[in-house]
C-alpha cells in the first residue's frame, strides 16, 4: 500500500510515493537525492540526521516519511545557495570540524538555537548541542565558533 | 615589487586563537617563533604556509554537508547487501539452508563461505579471518552468509529466511578463562578442577578458538629484558608493585563502515571503502577473490571518523566485491550501529602488573611490566598489539633495566585491534598512576619525580628506541605552571583534586605491516602549464586533516596558494602507495614525501628558469603565487609563466617522493614493534570534581602541552589535541565494551545511547599549549598529534581523583560504582579501627599503610617463556639479542 506525499523540499514541491512504513532519512536519502543528513544510528541518538521540519530540528531517522506531508523540510543543501550561513562562515573559520560526519546536524542545531536565542551563553550552546555527537574534536572547535557567531553580529552594527 | 606573500596569504588565515579566556594570552602557546626554515639546497626562506592557521581545504565541503561518504554513492542499478550474523558466540555450523531467500523476491544473489574460502588478516602471522564463516563461528557477530537484493528491506527479508544449525562449542569469554581452557600449556587438563571454564565432555580442540598460536587459547606470548632487572632491584631504595585493569573500549566513528563494488565494463573490479588502509585492503582483496590487483582498484572515501576502527581490512569489503563479481551489478553495503560494535578492533581490555625499583630521588633502578590482553575472537593487528602494551614505557623515564612479559589470549568477543593509542594508553594508565603511588611512597613531588628522570633527547633507550627531540620537561612546566598545580596538589578541599600525568607516542611506525623494504609513503607532484598543482597520494584524510597536510607542505615549497592545489588521495589506480592513515604516520612519513616531490619540482622551475633568464638559480625563490629573483625583486614571473618555461625546456613536469623510516636500531627478535623516526611527547594536568556521595567524577579542566616538534598547522593540531582528550576522557569515566556474561558474551548496549560517550555536557575545558622542538626526521620538524595527547588524560584524572577523595581507582573506567565502593570500604575501615586490614589494597606492597582502591588483586600465574635477552646500549649492546648459549654459560 503506497501513499502519495507532496511536501517542500529546500523551497522546493515535491511529490512523491512511498510506503507507510519509510523512515523520512531513507526517503530523503535514497528517493530524494538530498544526502547531506546522515545515518549514523537509525534511532535518534547521535543527531547526525538532523533536519529542520517546519523550521524545528527533527531526527528524520524518528519519523515516518507520511508524517512530512504537506510540511516543509529544509536540509544543508537548501541553507546555503552558493554562499554560508552566518552559522557556516563561523564553523568554517574555526576549522570546527575535522571528519565533518556531524557537521550537517550541528549546522541545522546551531541555526535553530540562532534563530530562538540569537545570544546564546556557552551552556547554552552546550545544552542545545548536547543531542548532537562528535567523536571527532572534543566539541570546544563547534562551540566557540556558535558563540562567535553573536560576537561577529554584533560588531558588525 | 617584492609580492608580499604573507599578506596575500593572510586572507586565507583563520584566527588561531580561538580562545574565549584567558582574552589576552591565547590557548596556542609555542616555546619559540617559527623559525627560519632551512632548505634543502642550503637556501633560506620563510616559512609562508607551515605554522599558520589555514583552514583545512576540505573545510567548506564539511560546513556544506557536501563531502561524499561511502554510504552516499549510487550507482546505476546498485544492489543492497545484508549480512547474516552468529546469534551465537562459538559453534560448529552443521547446515546453511539459503534455499529460501534464493526464492525471495529481489534477491538476486545470496553466498556463504563456501564462495571466498581464502582465509585473510591484517598481519601476515594471523591469516585467520573468512569473509565468510566456512565451518565454524567464534563470537556473535561472525558473518555467516550475505544477500544482494534489489533493495535494502528485500535483502532484510532474505536474509532473515536463511536457516543456519550451530553444533555449541564451549564459550572463553574472559583473560583466565581463555588461560585455564584445556589445551593451554601449563594448564591442568581438568577445567571444574582449576576454577576455569565448565562444560561437560568436551575435548580439547573444541575448547580451542582458533588452531594456530602458542598454544590452547593463548594466541601470542612475548618476553624481553633488556639489561638485568634482578640486579636493578637489589640497587633499589624502594621496590613497589601494583595490579591495574584498564577496559576495553571502541571507537565508536560516527560513519557507519559502508562500501560499494562495481565491476567496470572491461571486467575490473572497483571497491569505494570508508577504510583508513586502502592498501592493505587491495593486497587482502587480491588474495580473497584470486584475482591480479592489477585487476582491482580501491578508493578510500572520505572516513567519518576512523580513530583506528577502519584499519583492518573487513568480510564487507570481500563480501560486496564478491557479489558485485557475480551479478555483474553495483553492490552497496552499509553496516548497522550494531554491527559496528561487533566488528570493533578496539582497545584491548588489559590486566597488567608492574613491578618497580627506584632509589630515594625517584630515579628507576628497573621495571618489571606483564600485561594481559583480552583479545576477543581473531588475531587483527593483536601480536603488534601485545608488543606495543610493553614497547613505549622506556621513552619518558629513564629505565636502565627492563622486563615485558605480555599475553594475548583468544576469546569469544569481538575481535579487538587498534585504537588511538594501541596498546599504549592502557601500559601508561598503569605506569604513570603507579609511578604516583611510588612518588608519594618517596614522599616525593609528582612532578619532580618526572622531570627528574626523564631519557635525554636524541639517546637510545634500553629497548633501543631513538628517541629524538623530546620536549617534555617543556610541556611538564607547561601545565604545571599553567594549573597552579604545586600550590593546589594535596591542598584543594576533600572533593576536588589535581593530577599529572606523561606519555608520549609514535610518529608512524618504523617498519611495514608486511615485510617489504619499499618506501611507506609515496607521493606524485603534477605541474600544469596554466599554473595548477595536482598531488596524488595514497594517504586517507578520517579527518585528521592529512589532505591539508599535503597541500601545506607543497604549497610552502613551491611558494602558492595551498587552496589552489588538486588534493587527490587514497585510489590504488591513481595514487601512489602509502600504507595507511594509522599509528600516527601520514604527517611525517607523507609529508617527507611531499616535501621531496615538492623540492624536485621546485628545483626543475628553477633550474629551467635560471638557464631562460640567465639568473643564477641560488637567486631564484618561489613565493606568493610568482618565480622571483631575490636580489632584483622587480623581476619576476608568474608561477604558470615558470611551469611553462619548465616543460618547454624538460617536458611535462611531474615529480615524485617517497618516505622510508630509518632502520631500527633494535636487532632483537621483536624490535619490529616501538621504533618510529620520531616520539611526541605529552604533559597532563586534570582537575576533578568528586562527589562522595555518589561517586560521580565531573573533570573540570584539562590543561595539556604537547611536543608537536612543529605544527604544520597549529590550528589543526589544537583540533587534534582536543579531540584526544575528549576521547581519553571517555575512556577514563564512562565507556566499555561490556558483554552479558552466563557464556552468552553478547554486548550489553551496542547503541549510541547506551554505550555511554562524553556530549557537550560532559566534556570538560581544555587548555592547550604546543611545544615546538622540531624533530630532525620530520617535514619541517613535525612530530604527530593524533594520538599522543589521549595518553596522559585517563592517569592524570586517576591521579585526581585520589588527590581528591584519597582512594585510588586501579581500574579504567572510573565508574560512580568503583569510586563509591573504594570511599565506601575506607569509611567502614575507619569506623572499625580494629580492623588490621589495609585498604584491601594491591595485597603487594607490604609495609606500608596502603590507601584503599578499587581494582583487581592479582594477576594469573603463567609460566613465562625464557625473555630474549638484551644487553643496554650503555653495556656495550649491539641491539641484537644475547645468542641463548651465552646466556645459560653466565648463568
Amino acid at each position: 500500500m503506497r501513499k502519495q506525499i507532496t511536501l517542500r523540499l529546500n523551497d522546493e514541491p515535491r511529490t512523491l510515493e512511498v510506503q507507510p512504513n519509510d523512515i523520512l532519512l531513507d526517503v530523503l536519502r535514497e528517493k530524494l537525492g538530498v544526502k547531506s543528513p546522515k545515518i549514523g544510528c537509525e534511532r535518534g541518538d547521535c543527531g547526525a540526521c538532523t533536519i529542520l521540519l517546519d523550521g524545528k530540528t527533527v531526527r528524520s531517522c524518528l519519523i515516518l516519511a507520511i508524517e512530512a506531508d504537506g510540511h516543509e523540510v529544509m536540509t544543508v543543501e537548501g541553507l546555503s545557495r552558493g554562499s554560508l550561513t552566518p552559522v557556516q562562515q563561523a564553523l568554517l573559520e574555526h576549522n570546527s570540524f575535522q571528519c565533518g560526519f556531524c557537521a550537517p546536524g550541528v549546522v541545522l542545531a546551531a541555526t535553530e538555537l540562532l534563530g530562538d536565542n540569537p545570544h546564546p551563553t556557552e551552556q547554552d550552546v552546550k545544552e542545545a548541542l548536547s543531542g548532537n555527537l562528535c567523536r571527532c574534536t572534543g566539541y570546544q572547535s563547534i562551540i566557540e565558533a556558535i558563540i562567535d557567531v553573536q560576537e561577529k553580529a554584533s560588531k558588525s552594527l | 615589487m617584492i609580492p608580499s606573500a604573507v599578506a596575500e596569504i593572510a586572507g586565507f588565515c583563520m584566527q588561531v586563537t580561538r580562545t574565549r579566556d584567558p582574552p589576552k594570552s591565547g590557548r596556542i602557546t609555542a616555546t619559540k617563533p617559527y623559525p627560519v626554515h632551512l632548505m634543502k639546497n642550503g637556501s633560506s626562506k620563510h616559512l609562508e604556509v607551515v605554522g599558520k592557521p589555514f583552514r583545512k581545504v576540505d573545510a567548506s565541503a564539511k560546513v556544506t554537508g557536501q563531502t561524499k561518504f561511502a554510504d552516499d554513492i549510487v550507482l546505476p542499478r546498485m544492489l543492497y547487501c545484508k549480512i547474516l550474523r552468529s546469534h551465537v558466540p562459538h559453534a560448529l555450523i552443521r547446515k546453511i539452508d539459503t534455499s529460501k531467500a534464493v526464492a525471495m523476491p529481489g534477491v538476486v544473489a545470496v553466498i556463504t563461505g563456501k564462495s571466498l574460502p581464502i582465509p585473510y588478516g591484517i598481519l601476515p602471522v594471523s591469516q585467520d579471518e573468512h569473509a565468510l564463516c566456512l565451518d565454524k563461528v567464534r563470537m556473535i557477530g561472525d558473518p555467516v552468509a550475505a544477500v544482494a537484493a534489489i533493495d535494502e528491506d528485500a535483502a532484510f527479508e532474505a536474509m532473515n529466511a536463511i536457516e543456519v544449525e550451530y553444533d555449541p562449542l564451549p564459550v572463553i569469554s574472559s583473560i583466565q578463562d581463555a588461560l585455564r581452557s584445556p589445551g593451554s600449556a601449563h594448564m591442568d587438563d581438568n577445567p571444574s578442577r582449576t576454577g576455569g571454564p565448565q562444560l561437560a565432555g568436551e575435548n580439547k580442540e573444541a575448547w580451542r578458538i582458533h588452531g594456530y598460536g602458542d598454544h590452547g587459547n593463548v594466541h601470542k606470548m612475548v618476553a624481553l629484558e633488556f639489561g638485568d632487572v634482578e640486579e636493578g632491584f637489589k640497587q633499589a631504595d624502594l621496590i613497589r608493585e601494583d595490579v591495574f585493569f584498564y577496559e576495553g573500549n571502541t571507537h565508536l566513528p560516527m560513519e557507519q563502515h559502508a562500501a560499494v563494488a562495481q565491476v567496470d565494463g572491461d571486467g575490473k573490479l572497483c571497491l569505494w571503502s570508508s577504510t583508513q588502509t586502502p592498501h592493505y585492503v587491495h593486497r587482502a582483496l587480491a588474495k580473497v577473490l584470486e584475482m591480479p590487483a592489477s585487476r582491482i582498484r580501491v578508493i578510500a572515501t572520505p572516513n567519518g571518523g576512523g580513530f583506528g576502527g577502519k584499519s583492518d581490512p573487513f568480510p564487507h569489503e570481500m563480501i560486496v566485491s564478491k557479489l558485485a563479481l557475480l551479478t555483474g551489478r553495483p553492490v552497496k553495503v552499509t553496516l548497522t550501529r550494531e554491527e559496528v560494535f561487533y566488528c570493533h578492533r578496539g582497545r584491548h581490555p588489559v590486566l597488567m602488573w608492574v613491578k618497580t625499583g627506584a632509589k630515594k630521588d625517584g630515579a628507576i633502578t628497573a621495571m618489571h611490566f606483564r600485561s594481559f590482553l583480552d583479545g576477543g575472537a581473531y588475531g587483527s593487528y593483536g601480536v603488534a598489539s601485545t608488543y606495543y602494551t610493553g614497547a613505549l614505557q622506556t621513552v619518558t623515564y629513564k629505565i636502565p633495566n627492563y622486563k615485558f612479559e605480555g599475553v594475548r589470549v583468544f576469546t569469544n568477543k569481538p575481535p579487538c585491534g587498534p585504537k588511538r593509542g594501541h596498546g599504549t594508553p592502557q601500559p601508561r594508565y598503569a605506569l604513570e598512576v603507579h609511578l604516583d603511588k611510588i612518588a608519594e611512597q618517596l614522599r616525593l613531588d609528582p612532578v619532580a619525580i618526572r622531570k627528574n628522570h626523564l631519557v635525554e633527547p636524541y639517546s637510545l633507550t634500553s629497548n633501543y628506541l631513538r628517541v629524538g627531540s623530546m620536549g617534555l620537561a617543556a610541556c611538564i612546566d607547561k601545565v604545571v605552571t599553567a594549573s597552579d598545580f604545586k600550590n593546589k596538589f594535596r591542598n584543594l578541599p576533600y572533593g576536588k583534586g589535581i593530577g599529572l600525568a606523561c606519555a608520549s607516542y609514535l610518529s608512524g611506525a618504523g617498519l611495514p605491516i608486511y615485510w617489504n623494504h619499499m618506501p611507506h609513503s609515496g607521493v606524485q607532484l603534477r605541474l600544469d602549464r596554466q599554473g595548477g598543482v595536482c598531488v596524488m597520494c595514497g594517504s586517507i584524510d578520517i579527518g585528521q586533516g592529512s589532505d591539508s597536510v599535503l597541500a601545506y607542505i607543497i604549497a610552502e615549497v613551491l611558494g602558492i596558494d595551498p587552496f589552489d592545489i588538486r588534493v587527490l588521495t587514497a585510489d590504488t589506480d591513481l595514487t601512489p602507495v602509502d600504507l595507511g592513515s594509522y599509528s600516527s604516520r601520514v604527517t611525517l612519513m607523507t609529508g617527507n614525501a611531499a616535501l621531496e616531490a615538492a623540492e624536485r619540482a621546485r628545483d626543475l622551475l628553477i633550474r629551467a628558469v635560471s638557464e631562460k633568464m640567465n639568473i643564477p638559480a641560488t637567486r631564484l625563490s618561489l613565493s606568493g603565487g610568482r618565480l622571483f629573483d631575490v636580489e632584483n625583486p622587480e623581476t619576476s614571473i608568474s608561477f604558470a609563466e615558470a611551469v611553462q618555461i619548465a616543460e618547454a625546456r624538460f617536458g611535462t613536469i611531474g615529480t615524485v617522493g617517497s618516505y622510508t623510516p630509518p632502520p631500527s636500531a633494535g636487532k632483537y627478535k621483536g624490535a619490529g614493534v616501538g621504533p618510529s623516526p620520531a616520539y611526541s611527547y605529552d604533559a597532563a594536568v586534570a582537575e576533578v570534581e568528586v562527589d562522595p556521595r555518589t561517586g560521580i567524577v565531573r573533570v573540570e579542566r584539562i590543561w595539556i602541552a604537547h611536543d608537536i616538534g612543529r605544527a604544520i598547522n597549529p590550528a589543526l593540531t589544537l583540533g587534534q589535541v582536543e579531540g584526544s582528550v575528549y576521547m581519553g576522557l571517555g575512556e577514563a569515566l564512562m565507556e566499555e565494551m561490556s558483554y552479558r556474561t552466563n557464556r552468552n558474551v553478547v554486548h550489553k548496549f551496542p547503541s549510541l545511547l547506551e554505550y555511554k560517550s562524553p556530549t557537550t555536557l560532559e566534556m570538560c575545558d581544555v587548555k592547550t599549549f604546543l611545544i615546538e622542538d622540531p624533530d630532525p626526521n620530520g617535514p619541517f620538524g613535525a612530530k604527530e598529534v593524533g594520538q599522543g595527547p589521549l595518553l596522559p588524560v585517563p592517569p592524570a584524572i586517576a591521579n585526581a581523583v585520589y588527590d581528591a577523595v584519597q582512594v585510588r581507582i586501579d581500574e579504567v573506567p572510573i565508574t560512580p560504582d568503583k569510586v563509591l565502593s573504594a570511599i565506601q570500604k575506607r569509611d567502614e575501615k575507619q569506623e572499625d579501627e580494629g580492623e588490621s586490614a589495609n585498604g584491601g589494597g594491591t595485597g603487594i606492597t607490604r609495609g606500608v599503610e596502603e590507601p584503599h582502591r578499587y581494582g583487581p588483586k592479582s594477576v594469573p600465574e603463567v609460566d613465562w617463556p625464557e625473555p630474549v635477552r638484551v644487553k643496554p646500549p650503555w653495556d656495550g649492546g649491539t641491539g641484537k639479542e644475547i645468542l641463548r648459549e651465552a646466556v645459560h654459560a653466565r648463568e
